[in-house]
């Protein structure tokens, strides 16, 4: 792990060699690097010369106090920023092994938005019926007929759903409690076997319990797909990540596994904000 | 202590003149409304038969109807809700969703607001110089339902905005995440949820249309009729005729004005009923209107 000094200063380097060194398991492949990475509303600088690397199948948590950009970030990788005017990206974001630029110029934001999905912060599932939440997005790729039932059953089912709805597939999806309309949009985005899954704080609006059932979850789900998951919930992100990186006004300010960060973190931003002496 | 007491029972005290007042106030709307609606069931509900609505005008009273009014009004009406609605909701659509935000886009929302405002002859004028003479369509149920269109535009574009505005942006960047293109957005989220703000809107602007008689007048409605439009559809072929689009008409209020002018009294029976059936109407589509709005919020729940 490159050392860094204490003081906040350039962003640090995370080196994939270091992660595959540490862990003496499995090895780690990139899934997506990030280098060299601005981010402009407009003319304000939310995020600032981030360099970071995200391995393939793990959980990866972002955590900062609120304006740390976290979100900001995370809504680079399927090209949200895009909807809006005035947004602008410098930088790269290389996904593997396609090795696509998500921000470059060239790169269609429907193409990135189609391999990547993401899980918002409000369950907002559409007013639509259980079944038609999960199939939009497989309609939109043109799955039809007996296939789309079966992948909507088997979306259903990694989201650990399916027992509870499979008898209200046609009722509306309002029906269900905030943490059922939640995992139906985990599904949702499951469904149309992403690359990456976005989590934007998806269990801050839920009772523990729910919470509890999505972080199982999300410890399942890496196995098939590489998760990043921004939450302001530090526990949640020693209970569910495998490294974490922290941020700090629009900087990368430490990023390693999350045992190393929760126990014995680098700088001293980041054992001051862990420590609760700011957040 | 008994300082708290004097300025509580004060402020206790307005309140309650203000409870009373507020109530006043309502009541005077209703009572006037109830009133209006009294007097023309006591008028005209002796008048009303199958025969008054059957019958065409006549220099008799016993023997005037208002079947070519109300088969004006008619026709007029399925002109304009052919013309304003798809005009207005793909407008309204337009604005809210794909313009740019800019001094351009907030401009055109200021004057459509405006155009809401203008009084209905001015639309009237308009299309007599432009309908009438420069397009050349006469003065026609045509010309009718189209000024009548212009009319109601802005109500039918400004409540789809709303419509759309009251679906939260969660719904669609939820639907962007998955991979859509805009159309997608608008067509398989955004027309479905907003359908019941914006149909709302439409029925209310419908409303209004009816009861429009001004416009009409300039643009040369005729107040005796005594025939009716060829049928829109025929025995013979081609089977759909658009003839009916260029007849001649008249409408109910204009029916009823030119019968309220008259010194004979049992014409202003004849209009009361006439203006009855219009009440009717017009209620009738602002209940459905409500009875719309009352489902789709029962469905929908942001």
């Amino acid at each position: 792990m490159t050392s860094t000094n204490d003081e906040r200063g350039p962003a640090v380097r995370l080196r994939v060699q270091a992660v595959v060194e540490e862990r003496a398991d499995s090895e780690i492949a990139p899934k997506a690097e990030v280098s060299g990475l601005n981010f402009f509303y407009g003319r304000l600088q939310a995020l600032k010369d981030i360099n970071l690397t995200f391995p393939a199948n793990q959980v990866g948590a972002v955590i900062g106090p609120s304006g740390c950009g976290k979100s900001t970030l995370l809504r680079c990788f399927n090209r949200i920023h895009d909807l809006y005017p005035e947004t602008r990206y410098e930088g790269k974001i290389i996904l593997y092994p396609s090795g696509i630029n998500l921000i470059g110029p060239e790169t269609d934001p429907l193409e990135m938005r189609m391999r990547m999905s993401m899980v918002f912060q409000k369950p907002n599932a559409f007013p639509k019926s259980v079944f038609e939440n999960v199939a939009f997005g497989l309609r939109l790729r043109g799955v039809k007929g007996k296939e789309l039932e079966e992948q909507v059953e088997q979306s259903l089912r990694l989201a650990a759903l399916w027992d509870e709805v499979k008898d209200r597939l046609k009722q509306s999806a309002y029906t269900l409690s905030g943490g059922q309309q939640q995992r139906l949009c985990i599904a949702r985005a499951l469904a149309t076997d992403p690359e990456m899954l976005l989590f934007d704080e998806p269990t801050s609006a839920l009772d523990p319990i729910a919470t509890a059932k999505i972080e199982d979850l999300i410890f399942e789900l890496k196995s098939k797909v590489t998760v990043i998951i921004v939450t302001h919930n530090m526990q949640q992100a020693a209970r569910v990540s495998d490294y974490t990186a922290f941020m700090y006004l629009g900087e990368l300010i430490e990023v390693c596994p999350t045992k190393q960060m929760f126990e014995n973190p680098t700088n001293k931003l980041t054992e001051d904000y862990i420590t609760g002496h700011f957040g | 202590m008994s300082d708290f007491k004097q300025i509580i029972a004060k402020r206790k005290r307005q309140d309650f003149i203000f409870n009373v007042l507020g109530i006043i106030c309502t009541l005077v709307g209703i009572v006037t409304l109830g009133a209006l609606l009294v007097d023309l069931l006591m008028d005209g509900a002796a008048r009303l038969d199958w025969t008054f609505l059957t019958s065409f005008p006549s220099r008799f009273a016993e023997r005037a109807g208002i079947l070519s009014s109300w088969v004006g009004t008619l026709l007029i009406m399925i002109v304009t809700a052919f013309t304003a609605v798809p005009l207005g909701v793909a407008a309204g659509v337009y604005l809210e969703e794909y313009a740019r935000k800019n001094w351009l886009t907030n401009l055109i929302e200021i004057n459509i607001a405006n155009l809401a405002g203008v009084p209905s002859i001015i639309y009237g004028l308009m299309a007599l110089g432009l309908l009438v003479y420069k397009f050349r369509l006469g003065q026609s149920v045509l010309t009718g339902g189209l000024t009548l269109a212009f009319l109601i535009l802005p109500i039918v574009i400004v409540a789809t905005r709303e419509a759309l505005r009251t679906i939260p942006q969660g719904i669609r960047e939820s639907a962007y995440a998955l991979g859509s293109t805009k159309w997608q957005v608008v067509r398989h989220h955004l027309l479905p949820y907003s359908i019941g703000g914006t149909l709302t809107g439409i029925i209310i602007a419908l409303s209004r249309a009816i009861g429009e008689t001004a416009p009409l007048i300039t643009i040369g409605a005729l107040t005796f009729i005594a025939f009716l439009p060829a049928p829109p559809v025929q025995q013979y072929p081609p089977f759909i005729s658009f003839d009916w689009l260029w007849s001649p008409f008249s409408v109910l209020p204009i029916q009823m004005f030119n019968w309220v002018s008259r010194p004979d009294q049992d014409f202003v029976v004849n209009a009361a009923g006439a203006g009855l059936v219009l009440i009717v109407v017009t209620l009738s589509l602002n209940a459905i209107a409500i009875v719309i709005r009352y489902r789709v919020r029962k469905r929908i729940k942001w």
